[in-house]
């Protein structure tokens, strides 16, 4: 019995090596490992045995059973694992194909700017106000210390709709309407970022329609090195770390003492090229000490406060920092112009 | 202002700065250096040569054949010149010279005969045409007899000099002269330099005896002054003064056009010059024009004047507009020999009327509606008289004669270190700001911390403390002023609620494929009012339009985003860019006023316009052009951003497709609009299928409720239910969708359709559409009796609101 156990084992294993498919195996399983298989069957002759060699066979019987039930386990894995290798073989892909497009749009550069600078002052405490882009004159001009027939109108010859309301040439009417609700005895700390319009031929580089970002802080006992400090800190994030500024004196009619900022040229150091004019430095904003006639007419007394201001043109920003060549890309809307700046 | 550096030189040493230098140092002081540039190309090896003989050409009718004695050696110069001739002396390019355009001088060969150099003309050296004197417009240049053979051509005609020019603010005018200039330049490099005194020699004839000066209008002239100087001889002036003029971007004329000019670039005082014997009176007045008087200017331009201009007259008849242009009957010609020199001080805004109502703008005008310094008007004309006796045999009178109410005191500004200090965040101590007041040549008072500071009048920009604060800011340098941080309490910036969502819905469009635009405000009136919402359009009375616009296609303010978006799409796809979807956040203009006195409300709305292919990946046979439900979708997904419900009206407007525009809903308001573009206009815009949106965002942002509160996970099952219906083919989805919302409640929680059929097995007319329910209870497993109780609720519903029927 015992032979014939083993010789039931040779010949099963023997099978089971044989078989290249899942039937197959499944067949020898009936064929063996089944109710009426031949291992079944011996061990069912087991009563004819003596009692000491009746647990010996049994032992032996469910040994056999075991090690064709995992000849058989393991044949199975191994077929299915090729099988499922012959199937993913099948399934095989060119992986340079085009990918189904994800449709992506973007900023346009300017909101990419005027965002960028509007998060750097939050970052300083300043809030956002936003005011009409069709103005009246009188905070247009006279709040800030433009009266009627003032020269300096001349320089922003502008779009008047009636006698009294403009479009706006600047967004410095923000300013003046913000302090104005202060009754004179709050601080005022703000940017205003903002369209505004000026009667130009539009060319490469001038726009009916621009974006100004201005920024105005009115408290007691503000310095002019706070200006420069805070213009810096701007100027240090916006541009990097490793740009120089300077300010030089200028004019505004609602500022005195009144800067221009000039940033050290990122295209030659500050050496001198066409791009800085052999200068070696690039013009990129205007501000100073708010007049003491804008802190009056907004109801403060410029005795006990003062303030700072300053203005730039994201446009010209955006020209500088990416080199963007003509001003008019920036309304054009040339999708092969608003795709370029839509990566993080 | 354009200030050669040779002549500054002249009045204050500069010599120890680089031309760079001294361009940062002025600057940096206060006055912006546009350029420094050379006056002309480089040139070399030009010299000047004696003409000892001029013969024709022998084989050339236009040309001569020129003996040129240039220092030591004669050279043989064939000249094409009209105007060469013997014994002149002339710039010879020599061989081996180069001239501007890096054009090299050699030895050659005209018409058979030898040429060694090239006699040239003003252009040909580089002056820019407009800058040649006239007598040598159309030839080459002679020089003064008494100019040294054999000397260096390009300095004789100062085309070796350097052009600072100089970026002006309006409050710096008075830089707007080379003593002004001066000035400045001596207070930045702390150097030294006074305006000289003026030396006239004049005779015994008195001049009150020949003229008196009359002035109607003493505000708006508060000073005349007339000189009068006789025998004077027209001619060129000194070749140094041409040089200076042309140096400044004047072009020389004659000696008495010249004398003015340059004085007015000296001083920085317009001057005028009457041929008396042609003025026809001996009495000069000033006053108002009368509306519609006529005279003809000097540009022989006939001008209509109005009495907002002020005019010279001789009591008749007008000589000049003051300030601006004289009069053509009177100019200084070649034959005049006495003159009247006017000096005068002309109101600044009298000047600017006259000026911009005749277009006319001259170096003159510029300066006197600026402001001239009132203590150098009579001194300029002194300095013409002492340069009218030197340069153009003149013979000054005695005395001037002048109506003079001019005030000419000195403003008083008072400073105090402290505050100063205060102010800059600077310790800067009172020897310093005495030193400053000192470079500046300001007079002052000490007393203690105390400054009592007199203003010299050519400053007329300085009237109070804060101006006189920088003027000790930029001497004492701004690059040394320290970085300090604002002081005062500090406040949390950020953005508001209603800034935040602006930023959010434009992400969300981005994230949803649109790429932002921005567009302009003012566009053409026709496109001002069309694709206009319907809430808008309700509410504008008539669109905002410029008073005075630039052009048509900017003029009027917009009522709408969509027609500038269309705009560029239409831009985009004549460039072969088909597949576009755009979106602008911006404002438009609402004014409900016939005539528009008041501001326009300005209301922020989001607009989008798409064409072409929305999605394109072929090799997949996926392939999906832009239609109603993308654009729809596109609102669906804002609306589901703000969790703000919008439901959907079709509707009718113009330049839309009829059949496939819908007005937008939210909390039972129109919003705005969203559909195809009328195909007639898509055609004239060159544009395939093209559909739009714009809504109205403040209704948005206003409405908008942020959930705060936190909305338990359901853990219980849902249920879905289909229906499938056959309705009328009129009978729309979102009706039967609002049925089945209400019949279902609370147990619908949502429904959507997922077919839509029209066709075989049903009848003409009929359509069936099918609806997936999904039914739940958050807080409890439904028990299908009940999802059947309401299911059945709904069918009866719909059965009765819509003749809906099952579908079998």
């Amino acid at each position: 019995m015992k032979e014939r156990l083993e010789e039931l084992q040779q010949e099963a294993l023997a099978k089971v090596e044989q078989a290249n498919s899942v039937q197959g195996l499944k067949d020898v399983r009936v064929e063996y490992l089944g109710k009426k298989g031949p291992i079944t069957e011996v061990l069912r002759g087991m009563g004819k045995l003596s009692k000491e060699e009746r647990p010996v066979i049994g032992q032996l019987a469910n040994d056999v059973r075991e090690n064709i039930a995992q000849a058989i386990e393991k044949k199975q894995t191994s077929l299915e694992d090729e099988a499922l290798e012959k199937q993913l073989e099948e399934e095989s892909i060119d992986v340079t194909l085009p990918a189904r497009p994800v449709k992506i749009g973007g900023p346009h550069l300017l909101t990419s700017i005027v965002e960028e600078i509007e998060d750097l002052f939050i970052g300083m405490g300043f809030e956002i106000k936003e005011g009409p882009e069709v103005e009246t004159d009188y905070y247009n001009f006279e709040a800030l210390n433009l009266p009627k027939g003032h020269p300096a109108r001349d320089m922003q010859d502008s779009f008047y709709v009636t006698e009294e309301l403009l479009m706006r040439t600047h967004t410095s009417p923000v300013q003046a309407r913000t302090m104005g609700a202060k009754n004179g005895s709050e601080p005022v700390k703000m940017i205003c970022p903002g369209k505004v319009y000026r009667r130009d031929t539009d060319d490469a580089t001038h726009s009916h329609q621009f974006t100004q970002i201005e920024g105005l802080l009115v408290d007691k006992n503000v310095r002019m090195s706070d200006l420069k400090g805070v213009l810096n800190a701007f100027a240090k994030q916006m541009f990097g770390a490793d740009r120089e500024i300077r300010l030089r004196p200028s004019f505004f009619p609602f500022t005195e003492p009144s800067v221009e900022m000039d940033i050290s040229c990122k295209v030659c150091g500050g050496k001198g090229c066409s791009v800085c004019k052999g200068t070696g430095w690039i013009e990129i904003l205007g501000g100073g000490m708010v007049h003491p006639n804008v802190l009056e007419m907004a109801g403060y007394d410029p005795k006990e406060y003062s303030g700072f201001a300053f203005g730039m043109g994201p446009e010209r920003i955006a020209m500088l920092k990416y080199g963007v060549d003509d001003i008019r890309h920036f309304y054009t809307n040339d999708i092969r112009f608003l795709e370029q700046y839509h990566k993080a | 202002m354009l200030v050669s550096l040779n002549w500054l030189q002249e009045y204050i040493d500069v010599s120890r700065y680089s031309p760079e230098e001294l361009a940062e140092i002025i600057t940096k002081t206060g006055i912006e250096v546009e350029s420094v540039e050379p006056v002309a190309e480089e040139v070399t090896g030009v010299v000047v040569g004696y003409v000892q003989s001029c013969e024709q050409h022998p084989n050339a009718d236009k040309l001569n054949l020129c003996q040129v004695d240039v220092g030591g050696e004669t050279l043989q110069i064939v000249c094409g010149a009209p105007n060469v001739a013997e014994g002149q002396k002339v710039p010879v390019a020599t061989p081996g010279a180069v001239l501007p355009g890096n054009f090299k001088i050699k030895k050659t060969k005209l018409r058979g005969e030898e040429s060694n150099g090239m006699i040239c003309s003003l252009q040909e050296l580089g002056v820019d045409e407009k800058e040649v004197p006239k007598e040598f417009a159309d030839g080459i240049f002679v020089f003064p007899e008494d100019v040294e053979v054999g000397a260096n051509a390009i300095s004789l005609l100062n085309l070796d000099d350097l052009i600072i020019e100089l970026g002006l603010t309006p409050n710096r005018s008075d830089a707007l002269s080379m003593a002004g200039v001066a000035y400045e330049v001596a207070a930045a490099i702390d150097g030294a330099y006074e305006l000289a005194d003026e030396n006239v020699q004049t005779s015994d004839e008195k001049t009150e005896d020949h003229v008196s000066v009359v002035v109607e209008d003493s505000e708006a002239n508060p000073y005349y002054g007339a000189f009068i100087i006789k025998d004077i001889q027209v001619g060129p002036s000194p070749l140094w003064m041409r040089n200076r003029l042309t140096a400044a971007g004047i072009r020389p004329i004659n000696n008495v056009v010249d004398i003015t000019n340059y004085v007015l670039m000296e001083y920085g005082q317009p001057l005028h010059a009457f041929d008396f014997d042609r003025f026809g009176s001996n009495t000069i007045v000033t006053r108002r024009a009368k509306d519609g008087e006529k005279m003809t200017t000097l540009d022989d331009q006939e001008r209509t004047l109005k009495s907002d201009h002020l005019v010279i007259t001789n009591g008749e008849k007008a000589h000049a507009i003051a300030g601006v242009m004289g009069g053509a009957e009177s100019e200084v010609q070649d034959d005049t020999t006495t003159i009247i020199l006017e000096a005068a001080f002309f109101h600044p805004s009298v000047v600017r009327e006259a000026s911009k109502d005749h277009g006319l703008r001259s170096e003159s005008s510029t300066r006197f509606e600026k402001g001239v310094d009132p203590n150098r008007v009579e001194r300029a004309g002194l300095r013409a008289c002492e340069l009218l006796a030197e340069y153009a045999g003149g013979t000054v009178l005695d005395g001037v004669v002048a109506h003079d109410e001019l005030d000419r005191s000195e403003k008083q500004v008072t400073v105090n270190t402290n505050t100063i200090n205060e102010r800059l965040g600077t310790e800067i101590n009172n020897e310093d700001i005495a030193d400053i007041f000192r470079r500046l040549q300001f007079n002052y008072d000490q007393n203690g911390d105390e400054f009592h500071v007199s203003v010299p009048t050519r400053r007329g920009d300085i009237t109070i403390f804060e101006d006189m604060l920088e003027e000790v800011a930029r001497i004492y340098g701004y690059d040394n002023l320290p970085y300090t941080l604002p002081q005062g309490a500090s406040q949390a910036g950020g953005l508001t609620l209603e800034q935040l969502l602006k930023r959010k819905v434009k992400a969300y469009f981005e994230g949803a494929g649109l790429h932002e635009t921005i567009t302009y405000s003012l566009t053409h009136k026709d496109k001002a009012q069309m694709l206009v919402s319907p809430e808008v359009k309700e509410r504008s009375v008539s669109p905002v339009a410029l008073a005075m616009p630039m052009s048509e296609d900017h003029g009027t303010l917009r009522l709408s985003m969509v027609p500038e978006l269309l705009e560029s799409l239409s831009y985009n796809v004549a460039r072969k860019q088909e597949n576009l979807a755009f979106y602008e956040v911006g404002t438009v203009f609402i004014s409900e006023e016939e005539k528009v006195t008041k501001q326009p409300e300005e209301m922020l709305r989001a607009s989008g316009a798409l064409t072409g292919e929305w999605l394109s990946h072929p090799w997949q046979q996926e392939k999906k052009s832009v239609d109603f439900f993308v654009a729809k979708g596109i609102l669906e997904g804002l609306s589901e951003q703000l969790d703000l419900p919008f439901t959907y009206e079709k509707t009718k407007l113009d330049h839309m497709h009829p059949g496939r525009t819908a007005t937008v809903w939210v909390n039972g308001k129109v919003i705005g609009f969203v559909g195809q573009v009328h195909p007639k206009l898509q055609k004239q815009l060159g544009l395939k299928e093209t559909y739009v949106f714009d809504v109205n965002l403040e209704v948005l942002i206003e409405d908008y409720k942020k959930e705060e509160k936190f909305q338990t996970i359901p853990r219980h099952p849902s249920v879905s239910r289909d229906i499938a219906l056959v309705v009328d083919e009129h009978v729309t989805a979102g009706s039967i969708e609002a049925t089945i919302g209400e019949a279902g409640s609370p147990l619908v929680k949502d429904v959507q359709v997922f077919d839509l059929y029209q066709g075989e097995h049903l009848d003409d007319g009929k359509k069936s559409l099918a609806f997936r329910l999904l039914y739940l209870d958050p807080l409890r497993t439904l028990k299908d009796q009940e999802v059947e109780e309401t299911h059945n609720a709904i069918l009866e519903a719909v059965k009765s609101q819509h003749q809906a029927e099952l579908r079998g």
